[in-house]
């Protein structure tokens, strides 16, 4: 990968990237040209009024673009509820982590995906898999939710 | 009116952004080495404890973090380019003025927002902790060197929880702390100008402050007098009055007429980069990065506004105009969205270094530099005489350089799909990607 961008680079290198005629209005001009393809003959398109954006999954499925991050699933301790080892979790740092929610927990310093349980013993992070236990959450421990999972992606295709 | 300035600054930024993805580094010594591993350019507190100073070279700290556990990470500046992007722009939703000073710090307006500063400041570092994982400082004050002085006190002393207002403090209260803290800690005092203010007997930043601003002017220059201003509460730079050009080059402007369309703003950041490039060369630095911004007309309240900006890191700190135009092109296409009428665009050189403090790496390739500094110094002459933007570029086509030495370096956790941070639905642990000393 890295190669073939070196390769590419120093012929980019070599070739002549410094034009010789005076300021910008003919370089302008000349770009605009080449950059405008819309050529005034035939009839205009019927659907020229119609032109919508594209649907954007990005925008779809981030709400908060500054406290949004992807991760990676490792596992199928929470398969119960449609996580996937290898599936792509959207996680958003600045949503409240409710009582029933999928969660970044952070717990002994390593992150896990655990569905959050209030109960009147205290949080239990609950795992989607009849081979997987509850964790209860001692007063103690070194936790910490570090987002909440708000989508998860999981490919069909092998 | 009293001025609110408010410097927001995040705490030990590069540790910080490593930490976010590594928790389990929480309370251990962190340090951040500069590109080709060189030396240590970001400290965590725990490291701070171990005497482990600021731009210490890394071989001579081996031994140190090898007994006491200290983990070390390459520079990972695109982690840290979109973490910092992050940051910036949720500050700037606390007030229509912003100034971005650098990766880690921002200055921000607050005066006139009618609400208790000390508590607004909180607001801010609450908001940036939850949702970019970073934790930061805010120093308010009347001036921005004071800004920067009160967030010097606010990191310093834990019984400000983060946050110092001087503002809300007393006159005798103020003077009593200024008469704590050296005056080499002032911004845009450095170490020549303290070694003469010694011997004039100025010692403290309170001293500072009470020298006789015509002796001051006499002895230095208008640019230390003016120092001298600030920290009595005048405020004599306004945001975006960019004084240290060792830090920062920017280079923006106003169109004539609005400008709606991308190939029109490309030609516009195109000039502007290059422009940058000229300064920088004429100061002998070379750059680390390149933040280029776009705005509406903000007086123009009834029409869409949108300002956006984003900084975009080079491979490696770099003179040539053509990798710095296509940096900027790169990163304008990002922020770039149709139906909006620009009135300014601007790029602003960061991450400045001596050109003779160039990283060297294994993968230089000696030639291809030779040339790019011929060229480059080709071009400067002839812009010299003939006049300025005779020779420009073309086009954006520029080579890219190898990455520089970075043995431990942390994933692109942000930028890369095969680089995700990975969470465990099983219990099994992710595998370990630093190094341990």
């Amino acid at each position: 990968m890295q190669q073939t961008r070196s390769g590419f680079g120093r012929r980019a290198a070599s070739s002549a990237l410094l034009s010789l005629t005076h300021p910008s209005k003919e370089l302008f001009q000349r770009q605009r040209a080449l950059l405008r393809n819309a050529v005034p003959a035939g009839f205009p398109s019927p659907a020229d009024d119609y032109v919508q954006q594209r649907l954007s999954l990005d925008e779809h499925l981030i709400q908060h673009k500054e406290s949004t991050f992807f991760m990676r699933v490792s596992g199928d301790s929470m398969r119960g509820l449609g996580i996937f080892d290898g599936d792509l979790l959207v996680v958003d740092r600045s949503v409240p982590a409710a009582h029933g929610c999928v969660v970044i927990a952070v717990v002994d310093g390593e992150f896990t995906v655990k569905q959050l349980m209030h109960t009147l013993q205290g949080k239990v992070l609950h795992a989607a898999h009849p081979d997987y236990s509850d964790i209860p959450v001692k007063p103690d421990q070194d936790f910490a939710i570090w987002g909440v999972v708000t989508w998860n992606v999981h490919k069909h295709t092998p | 009116m009293q001025r609110a300035i408010a410097l927001v600054d995040c705490n030990n930024f590069y540790v910080s952004c490593e930490r976010l993805f590594q928790p389990k580094l929480e309370g251990k010594p962190v340090v951040v080495l500069s590109n080709n591993d060189g030396c240590v350019v970001s400290r965590s507190q725990e490291a701070k404890e171990l005497g482990i100073q600021m731009a210490a070279p890394w071989f001579q700290l081996k031994d140190i973090a090898r007994r006491h556990g200290i983990v070390a990470f390459s520079s990972n500046y695109t982690l840290y380019a979109d973490l910092s992007n992050r940051v910036m722009s949720l500050l700037s939703r606390f007030s229509p003025e912003q100034e971005v000073y650098s990766i880690d710090e921002s200055f921000l307006d607050l005066s006139g927002i009618p609400v208790c500063h000390r508590d607004y400041a909180q607001q801010i570092r609450e908001t940036i902790k939850r949702c970019v994982g970073i934790p930061v400082c805010v120093g308010i004050a009347p001036s921005k060197t004071l800004a920067k002085l009160a967030n010097h006190v606010a990191k310093k002393h834990p019984q400000h929880h983060s946050v110092c207002d001087f503002n809300g403090m007393t006159g005798a209260g103020l003077d009593s702390l200024l008469a704590g803290i050296g005056a080499g800690e002032v911004w845009g005092i450095g170490r020549r100008i303290t070694a003469r203010l010694q011997e004039m007997g100025i010692h403290t930043v309170l001293d500072l402050k009470r020298a006789p601003a015509k002796r001051i002017r006499a002895e230095f220059s208008v640019v230390v007098e003016r120092t001298v201003a600030e920290l009595n509460g005048e405020c004599c730079l306004e945001l975006e009055d960019v004084a240290s050009p060792r830090q920062q080059i920017i280079c923006s402007r106003s169109f004539g007429t609005l400008v709606s369309n991308l190939p029109d703003l490309e030609q516009a950041v195109i000039a502007y980069a290059s422009r940058a490039a000229e300064k920088l060369r004429s100061e002998h630095s070379i750059a680390g990065g390149i933040q280029v911004y776009i705005r509406t007309n903000p007086h123009k309240e009834r029409e869409p506004q949108y300002q956006p900006s984003i900084l975009v890191p080079l491979p490696a700190p770099d003179d040539d105009t053509r990798l710095l135009c296509r940096a900027a092109l790169d990163g304008l296409r990002q922020i770039y969205r149709t139906g909006y009428a620009y009135q300014k665009a601007g790029v602003m050189l960061t991450g400045i270094i001596p050109a003779s403090a160039r990283p060297r790496s294994l993968f230089d390739d000696p030639d291809a530099q030779q040339r790019s500094t011929a060229l480059m110094s080709t071009l400067d002459r002839i812009n010299r005489r003939m006049g300025s933007g005779t020779v420009q570029l073309l086009g954006a086509g520029i080579r890219t350089r190898w990455a520089i030495k970075r043995e431990n370096l942390s994933r692109q956790y942000t930028t890369e799909w095969e680089q995700l941070p990975t969470v465990a639905a099983n219990g099994k642990k992710a595998a370990p990607h630093n190094i341990q000393y």
